[in-house]
């Protein structure tokens, strides 16, 4: 018994001295205890998980700075929790390292592209529920294969990138459909582009926003085409631990917050106006409303909806500038639009 | 004998008389070179038939098809493409490499803060430069400042110190991390180098045991392993919340790794040393440093020249691998940049490519022709 309580002191003191030594020598710490509201407030800033450079979704712009739906995403939750866009921070993340690096609290929250799946959810311990881009795989051929459908493509080389739902997509269909495949796995886009582009294989195969991207850097875009198959569904979406109801609340209800607003038609410009003139449940969503309580019950300020859409827009004008018809990608709403419109793009009530 | 005349006896050389006309010249040249057997010729037309095929089009790439200006991928791409050249023009988009340029040096270092860094490459320019030439004086104080001070210095200045704004080293990156990381990796893979190649011959068994695990462990384990190993693994073993500073990972990676291999080039020197060396310098009743320090050492190292500069180049350009863990060197922040969307064509990634390579072969070749140097220069004439 003795024995055992020395041991155990002295593991204590291996804990309290390593912990010393990591603030010592370490300096860096990102909490990731249950609060994490709290621990973001603290240090001042949200980390958020990105990616090593997915067009449209995180890259870096001219300046050296991150830009894409997912940064918006996330400096929509720096305004949320801080009332400023700029208080955040991104980790960049292979799609190998992402789900690692939220496991241990490197990053708060995952804005990375990151597919929606069961086994996500469950064993990895993580939390989804608001998309932010419906996708599904496509396939990416050469015209002049003459290929009008993927069930034709038995024995075709296919290009997939390593390590994410596509390549697991890709074998699954293959396979239900009894057809023959040679996978070339690159694990940059980039990469796999190059090869694409110079008939290393027959079919690309990717995400279809991927593909849109893919088609700005081949050498002869008309000569390719998109077959109508759409194989997998995609939603993406961010992803927080399990057990911070309140920290997976919040980050949720910043997408919610630029969904409500687009269909209020509240954006960036008229945010103001809109606050002071706007219908009830405007007034509602933006703070206005006497006596609210809105945002001090997600453990916010009641003008965290008016800082979102203020400093970073609402989802059409995020989509728009990142992916839409101002951004080099030009991909069209889709199932991507507004409930109202025919999509899938739909908030819940806020009230 | 002063009135003696030796008119008979030629006074001056006789001028060397030309080379005759078959002997001399260009065509001679290359009849010795390159078309002196039947051998020779078919090989010197297939090489000359292969340069003619793949050089016009590089040539053709690289700079009179290549886009020099530019705002965005318009410049770089033809009508079919969405921009503005002719359909069928392929040449480089140097507009890219332009618009991204402080990008590629400084990574993602802030605009506002990039004198720090700017600061720090011209301190160590001029350290390096009279450290690199022989005859400059003040060796000792140069090496100090170059190895102690200015590393203390640019630590605080780069991080944020003096009261400057704190720069989280996430931000880092291109030619500044990768330069970081091979003067760090090349000035500590030196002496321990050194220590670990002379522990391995030592005659106490506790220190030659573990030096010899030390350096077989470590070249065991791919670099990219550890380094991996350190990004994925590690967050989840250490308590909740705490990280390691990503730079500091690959700094620590890097250095042990150059040691190891730094330690069995140095051994090979020690190696190539003959027993009468050893024996010279103890008979003369030298304590152990001492006969390192004056005898072995300088002989030693100077024999093993090629070997350290080469792994000196192979630490420089090992240190792309860091991109693994996510830290963006040249290369990784040249590949983060083909994800602009606004830079989509179909040779921003060649480009890209061109000029990181064209980047670490400026530093490279420049090591290695002052490796030449360095050994001409200390050539003193005793070949072993």
């Amino acid at each position: 018994m003795l024995k055992n309580k020395q041991t155990k002191v002295g593991k204590m003191k291996k804990t309290i001295l390593s912990a010393a030594i990591g603030a010592a020598v370490l300096g860096l710490a990102s909490a990731a205890s249950a609060a994490t509201l709290a621990d973001v407030k603290a240090k001042g800033f949200v980390t958020c998980g990105g990616s090593n450079g997915i067009p449209g979704f995180s890259n870096p712009n001219d300046k050296g700075e991150w830009s894409g739906i997912d940064i918006d995403y996330c400096r929509g939750i720096a305004a949320a929790v801080f009332g400023d866009a700029s208080k955040f921070k991104i980790v960049a993340l292979s799609s190998k390292d992402r789900f690692p690096a939220l496991q241990s609290g490197e990053v708060d929250v995952l804005t990375r592209n990151t597919t929606w799946t069961i086994s996500r959810d469950s064993s990895l311990g993580f939390n989804f529920r608001t998309v932010n881009y419906y996708d599904g795989q496509g396939f990416l051929v050469k015209k002049s294969l003459n290929v009008k459908s993927a069930l034709e493509l038995s024995g075709a080389a296919v290009c997939v990138q390593q390590g994410t739902t596509t390549e697991l997509n890709l074998a699954d269909y293959f396979k239900a459909n009894n057809l023959k495949y040679n996978p070339v796995v690159f694990e940059k886009e980039a990469d796999a582009t190059s090869a694409y582009d110079s008939g290393r294989c027959d079919v690309y195969t990717t995400d279809q926003s991927g593909l849109y991207a893919i088609r700005l850097k081949l050498k002869n875009p008309d000569e390719n085409e998109v077959l109508p198959e759409v194989i997998s569904k995609e939603p993406l979406g961010p992803a927080v631990r399990q057990g911070d109801d309140q920290w997976f609340d919040i980050v949720s209800w910043v997408h919610y917050a630029m969904v409500n607003a687009e269909e209020f038609g509240i954006t960036s410009k008229n945010v103001d106006e809109m606050k002071k003139s706007g219908g009830p449940d405007i007034k509602r969503m933006l703070g206005a409303e006497e006596g609210t309580k809105i945002g001090t019950d997600l453990g916010l300020t009641n003008d965290w909806a008016y800082n979102i859409i203020k400093q970073v827009g609402n989802y059409g004008e995020v989509f728009e500038r990142n992916v839409g018809p101002s951004s080099p990608l030009k991909i069209k709403r889709g199932i991507n639009a507004l409930w109202t419109k025919g999509g899938l793009q739909y908030g819940p009530p806020i009230r | 004998m002063a009135n003696v005349d030796f008119t008979y006896v030629r006074k001056e050389m006789v001028a060397a008389r030309e080379a005759p006309s078959n002997a001399k010249g260009i065509g001679h040249w290359l009849k010795v070179n390159l078309f002196a057997t039947p051998r020779d010729i078919i090989f010197s037309i297939l090489a000359i038939a292969f340069l003619a095929y793949i050089l016009p089009s590089i040539f053709r790439f690289v700079f009179i098809d290549a886009v020099w200006t530019g705002e965005n991928r318009t410049a770089c791409t033809t009508v079919s493409q969405g921009g503005a050249l002719p359909d069928g023009q392929y040449g480089a988009c140097w507009a890219f490499v332009t618009a991204k340029f402080e990008q590629f040096i400084f990574g993602r270092y802030p605009l506002a803060e990039r004198w720090r860094p700017m600061t720090v490459m011209i301190a160590f320019t001029l350290l390096l430069i009279p450290m690199l030439i022989p005859k400059a004086p003040f060796k000792g104080w140069n090496a100090l400042a170059l190895f102690i001070l200015l590393p203390t210095v640019s630590f605080f200045l780069l991080t944020g110190g003096f009261g400057l704004p704190y720069v989280e080293t996430q931000l880092w990156g291109g030619l500044m991390v990768t330069l970081v990381l091979s003067f760090f990796g090349i000035t500590v893979s030196l002496p321990f180098g050194i220590l670990l190649a002379l522990g391995r011959r030592s005659n106490l068994p506790a220190i030659k045991m573990l030096c010899i695990l030390f350096i077989e462990v470590v070249r065991g384990i791919p670099l990219i392993t550890v380094l991996f190993f350190a990004s994925v693994m590690l967050p989840l073993f250490l308590p909740d919340g705490w990280t390691f500073d990503k730079l500091l990972r690959a700094l620590i990676g890097v250095s042990i790794f150059a040691s190891a291999y730094m330690a069995e080039v140095i051994r090979g020197g020690l190696q190539a040393m003959p027993r009468g060396q050893y024996e010279g310098a103890d008979s003369l009743g030298l304590s152990y440093w001492q006969k390192t320090r004056l005898v072995i050492l300088p002989q030693a190292l100077k024999l093993v020249i090629p070997g350290i500069v080469n792994t000196f180049i192979g630490l420089f350009k090992d240190t792309s691998l860091v991109s693994i863990i996510g830290m963006f060197d040249l290369l990784g922040i040249v590949t983060l940049n083909q994800s602009d969307a606004n830079w989509a064509t179909p040779v921003t990634p060649v480009t890209g490519y061109l000029f990181a390579g064209f980047v670490f072969w400026i530093f490279c070749f420049g090591m290695s022709r002052y490796s030449l140097f360095m050994e001409r220069h200390l050539d003193t004439g005793h070949k072993h």
